[in-house]
């Protein structure tokens, strides 16, 4: 565990392998809901606050759960309940305590069970830190580093989206490609862009 | 009957009227074979889970039907990805995440909620096949145009020679240009029909 390794991983999560621009999870919730910054915000808040928490459930239900047990072939079916319980769960407890928090988050907690990026990260971190289903050393902190970083690169690129789309909002486009059709094409371009950083590889 | 199955082909393609699907939708549509590859393996998992839950719509409690309809679709991507492991390990290795990440492929969980709930076994198990053909057929669309231009290729064949591809089509931001692209084209064509 070292500095270095963090720093791989952020740069990797954040910029080369961008969740949404070079891996394309999460891309639906992506363009339905970036036309304007603050309900973009609230979503991005939301999946990096997942991200992170069912990184970490999973890897407990991967390490003491699933290997010893020898059921790795359950991974898929394992980690969609747990992340679809826990989305619930937390939607249940925003709701009860921080009512105005849940008008702020209520009606994207629920896609958030079916955004590929939390089930994506969840598998792989499974896939990166677990070798022959043993966990490499400190796989722990880098799978939950990972979560935040996945959420991170998806706050940014949710951010930068919805910024340039309510400004297009004024500008008068072909009628065939607006909305979701243009949506795809900055997304392009955008991506185009995050391919510089491929030179950042350490 | 026929209507049910013809339906997901053109009027209510998943991928380009429904819009739905898309992640692995782009991610995978780097070549044809990995196309096919993913189609095939999406129309299993949309068929056996609309068959199942058609079967079991009047049991399952109206408040936790999402949770049950997962664990159905799960269970048909855990086999869908065991065969695949074992017999073709190849498209294994290249589709990589994106096998277990069909469960939270909108187009399988949409079809359960909007049609397999409320139809009879036979017409669910036609809309799954059709659902499952018009993804498959998109994804022949998208993959054929990515791997023709972006690499000079289909299915592995060089097809012209003295060609020069254009790179950028076989990364990811080519697969989001195309999207867009073909997005656009077919709202076209629906507004020249009108």
């Amino acid at each position: 565990m070292n500095i270095a390794a963090f720093l791989t991983i952020f740069i990797s999560a954040v910029f080369i392998n961008n969740v949404i621009l070079s891996r394309f999870l999460g891309l639906c919730s992506f363009i339905a809901i970036s036309k304007q910054t603050r309900p973009a915000l609230a979503m991005s808040l939301a999946v990096m606050f997942v991200t992170t928490m069912s990184s970490i459930i999973t890897w407990f239900i991967y390490r003491f759960l699933l290997i010893p047990f020898n059921m790795t072939y359950l991974r898929t079916i394992s980690f969609i309940l747990v992340i679809a319980t826990f989305v619930q769960f937390v939607e249940m407890v925003i709701r009860k305590i921080a009512p105005p928090m849940y008008r702020f988050f209520g009606i994207y907690l629920p896609l958030i069970t079916v955004n590929c990026a939390v089930l994506g990260v969840a598998v792989l971190n499974s896939d990166m830190f677990f070798i022959k289903n043993k966990a490499v050393a400190g796989s722990f902190i880098y799978s939950a580093f990972q979560g935040v970083c996945v959420g991170l690169g998806y706050t940014l690129a949710m951010l930068l989206m919805s910024a340039i789309r309510e400004r297009l909002e004024l500008c008068d486009v072909p009628k065939p490609v607006k909305d979701f059709p243009l949506g795809f094409i900055i997304a392009s371009i955008m991506s185009l862009g995050f391919m510089g950083f491929n030179g950042f590889r350490f | 009957m026929i209507k049910e199955f013809l339906k997901g082909i053109v009027k209510e393609n998943p991928t380009f009227v429904l819009a739905l699907g898309l992640c692995p939708t782009l991610a995978v549509s780097i070549s044809v074979i990995n196309g096919i590859g993913m189609g095939i393996a999406a129309t299993f998992v949309l068929i056996g889970s609309n068959i199942i839950i058609a079967l079991i719509k009047n049991s399952i409690p109206e408040r936790v039907r999402i949770p049950c309809y997962i664990v159905v679709i799960a269970t048909f991507v855990t086999i869908t990805e065991l065969t695949m492991k074992a017999y073709s390990p190849a498209l294994d290795r290249a589709l990589g995440i994106y096998v277990p990440l069909i469960v939270v492929n909108c187009i399988v969980l949409g079809r359960a909620e909007a049609f397999a709930s409320k139809n009879s076994v036979m017409k669910s198990l036609l809309d799954g096949i059709g659902m499952g053909v018009g993804f498959t057929l998109a994804l022949i669309l998208i993959s054929v145009i990515r791997e023709f231009f972006g690499a000079g290729r289909i299915l592995g064949l060089n097809i012209v020679k003295g060609f020069e591809p254009a790179f950028v089509l076989g990364m990811p931001s080519g697969a989001l240009l195309v999207i867009g692209l073909l997005l656009g084209f077919f709202n076209l064509l629906k507004e020249r029909k009108k």
